[in-house]
């Protein structure tokens, strides 16, 4: 479900960083939301070929329980698909904007007796809707959030000042100590991580050593299609063969193609885009958290929002 | 529009039944002559007017009755309706997205005023009238989930995801098709429906689960679901079978016309907001094989159906004993002509 919405606010929280805010033009109340929850955002662009129109996903940072408005936060990423871009040099307030209905692909597991949310850089964002949720709920939780430097750290602008909130800024030397973090927690702890890969590793593998079970370590998936190499793939069903330029993902060129794929998170954690390959003569670079590593060795299934592909024919079941 | 309701009973005397209006809407649940499991999904609401599909919720005549047939049932049996401790939020979700519903489809019977989180609600039908603080426990006499499918035709399931599964940790439970909540409270999607044949090897639960972890806010779907029972009892419980068990026995020639029902299960999938939990309302219609037929177009379509199931269906839906007997009744009522498409009775 799509909703159309308007650009009522933009804030510059740090030099790479954007906070814009969405509201109804005619100020009804949206679909209140879980924390953790993401939307896409669609931003059309017009090129030679005609109107295109990219879609990219934000974990939300307003409160979840209202309905007056939604937010994100968006970082620029120069060397990304242009989707960043755009929000940062196209997007201005007053402007028309069309969003999909909030989804939840990293959910609070409300059985933990306490919540454990550690952000990285950007990954702060999932955690803000969160700890407002779990303020609400009334649920005991920490929440650390571990940047570069104090000019990095977009989020310092929308944590609360509280003992429960530690910040652990590396460049000032109190950097994030992820045992003593872990270490000590009470039993039924969860803990909820999203960042860069190494530190959802780091946690992953801390809380091993620690003994926790697995189903109480948690992370966010989904990331942004990483760009990289054009590749051409084959639609078995017309015969159609699609260029996927480097800052494109595989979905997109599909889309724009008017090939129909569905999608949710376009971040390879949902599994919607699930598309059959009826033949490879190459190697699929998959870059999505949905295959199992069986499937992804088969070469005979593809997540066309993350994974790309290297060599001579791609075909999909289209 | 004014709604009569039925004075009528689903156990003992049993005084059941189904007006002509209540027959011809009533959601007869093959397409086709023939019925095998599938992912038989659709969204929802949405369909002809008048029938059950068209509203969010479905209230019809037996609404009333139906209520106070769960109350009994809950007052012999508490542990038809469990929420574990982490699934309250998902019982306001619940409660607002049925308030809302019926409030806005149905403005004769129900209201909902609300200010913030001062909420006002009033079921006419019932005689209930309601102020209480939205997420505040303690401002309704029971939990969230409990206080409003108390005033709700059909069971609940509440599913927590996680794992890339669905757990059943909240249920209300009165109506069910020979399956208990006691027993699959906690269980997952695979663990409660390992009894039933056929599907999981069809690939039909692979694929009915992902379907569902993808549904999204907004997005509402439903599917029907079928079974023969005899008597128009709700509570066709594991628990209570030694009650209703027995009565497969009394069916006879003369009286299976009256004394065989079909039973439909209109179970529909939300994804609701706060807790991004499922919820799966079943609910349960009941017509018996005289109402059927009045429809000829059912009466031949179902007589095919059954004669022709799979006998590991018949024994699942635990209609087997009974089966030619039924047929055979049915049977008057098959001239051989083609059926229509689709699940509605011919004009
Ligand atoms: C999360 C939602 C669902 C819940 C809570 C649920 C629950 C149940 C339960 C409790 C049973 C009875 C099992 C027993 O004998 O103990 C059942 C049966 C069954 N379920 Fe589900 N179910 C759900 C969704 C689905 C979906 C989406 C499908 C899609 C195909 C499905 C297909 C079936 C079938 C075919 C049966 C056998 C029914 C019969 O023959 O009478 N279920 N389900
Ligand atoms: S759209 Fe979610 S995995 Fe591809």
């Amino acid at each position: 479900m799509k909703l159309a919405l308007k650009v009522t606010e933009i804030e510059q929280l740090s030099p790479l960083v954007k906070r814009f805010r969405f509201e109804d033009p005619a100020g009804m109340a949206l679909p209140v939301f879980s924390g953790g929850a993401h939307l896409t955002v669609e931003m059309s662009e017009r090129t030679e070929a005609g109107e295109i129109i990219r879609r990219n996903s934000y974990s939300l940072i307003s409160d979840p329980y209202d309905g007056g408005g939604y937010e994100i936060a968006v970082r620029r990423e120069d060397k990304g698909r242009g989707g960043s871009l755009y929000m940062h040099t196209k997007v201005a307030e007053g402007d028309e904007i069309t969003v999909s209905v909030p989804s939840n692909l990293f959910q609070l597991d409300l059985r933990a007796r306490k919540h454990v949310l550690i952000g990285g850089g950007i990954g702060i964002t999932p955690f803000l809707s969160q700890l407002k949720q779990l303020d609400m709920e009334q649920r005991p939780y920490e929440l650390h959030y571990a940047a570069r430097s104090r000019d990095e750290a977009a989020g310092l602008k929308l944590l609360p000042q509280a003992a429960h909130v530690h910040v652990h800024i590396s460049e000032e030397g109190s950097r994030m100590d992820l045992g003593a973090v872990l270490d000590g927690q009470p039993l039924g702890t969860h803990v909820y991580t999203c960042g860069p890969g190494g530190l959802i590793a780091a946690v992953a593998d801390q809380a091993a050593r620690l003994g926790w079970p697995k189903a109480s370590v948690h992370s966010e998936a989904f990331t942004a299609p990483p760009p990289g190499e054009p590749f051409d793939v084959v639609i078995a069903s017309t015969g159609q063969s699609i260029h996927v330029k480097a800052d494109q993902s595989l979905l997109e060129a599909l889309e724009a193609a008017r090939v129909e794929v569905e999608y949710s998170c376009r971040g390879g954690a949902c599994g919607r885009c699930h598309t059959k390959v009826t033949a490879c003569d190459g190697r699929i670079l998959h870059n999505d958290h949905w295959l199992s590593d069986d499937e992804r060795a088969a070469q005979q299934d593809i997540m066309p929002c993350m994974s790309r592909f290297k060599g001579a024919r791609l075909e999909l079941d289209l | 529009m004014t709604m009569h309701f039925n004075d009528e009973t689903f156990r003992g005397d049993y005084t059941y039944h189904n007006s002509p209006e209540a027959i011809r809407r009533f959601p007869f649940p093959f397409d086709q002559d023939s019925y095998m499991y599938s992912v038989n999904i659709e969204q929802h609401p949405g369909g002809p007017k008048g029938t059950p599909f068209e509203k969010t919720f479905d209230v019809d005549e037996h609404y009333v009755s139906e209520m106070a047939d769960r109350e009994i049932t809950l007052a012999e049996d508490p542990l038809r309706c469990q929420s574990l401790p982490h699934m309250e939020l998902a019982g306001w979700d619940l409660l607002e997205l049925i308030m809302v519903s019926k409030a806005r489809d149905y403005p004769e019977l129900f209201t909902l005023h609300r200010d913030g989180n001062d909420w006002h609600w009033i079921n006419r039908p019932l005689g209930i009238e309601k102020k209480f603080t939205f997420l505040d426990p303690a401002t309704l006499p029971c939990g969230p989930m409990e206080y409003i499918t108390r005033q709700t035709q059909g069971d609940f399931a509440l599913l927590h995801e996680r794992d890339n599964n669905l757990w059943m940790d909240a249920g209300m439970i009165t109506s069910q098709a020979d399956w208990s909540l006691d027993f699959d409270v906690g269980m997952n999607f695979f663990e409660w429906h390992a009894p039933v044949p056929k599907a999981r090897k069809m690939g039909v639960f692979d694929k009915a689960l992902k379907f569902l972890l993808a549904v999204g806010q907004g997005q509402h779907y439903r599917r029907l679901n079928w079974t023969m029972t005899v008597n128009p009892r709700l509570d066709t419980s594991p628990e209570n079978y030694h009650k209703w068990g027995p009565e497969k026995r009394t069916v006879t020639p003369e009286n299976v016309g009256q004394k065989q029902f079909l039973r439909v299960e209109l179970q529909t999938f939300f994804r609701l907001p706060r807790s991004n939990a499922l919820a799966f309302p079943i609910r349960c219609y009941l017509a018996n094989l005289e109402d059927l037929v009045s429809q000829p177009k059912w009466g031949r379509r179902l007589h095919r159906v059954l004669r022709d199931i799979d006998p590991a269906l018949a024994d699942y839906k635990g209609f087997a004993v009974n089966q030619k007997m039924i047929v055979e009744y049915l049977s008057q009522f098959d001239d051989g002509a083609p059926t229509s498409p689709g699940i509605f009775a011919d004009a």
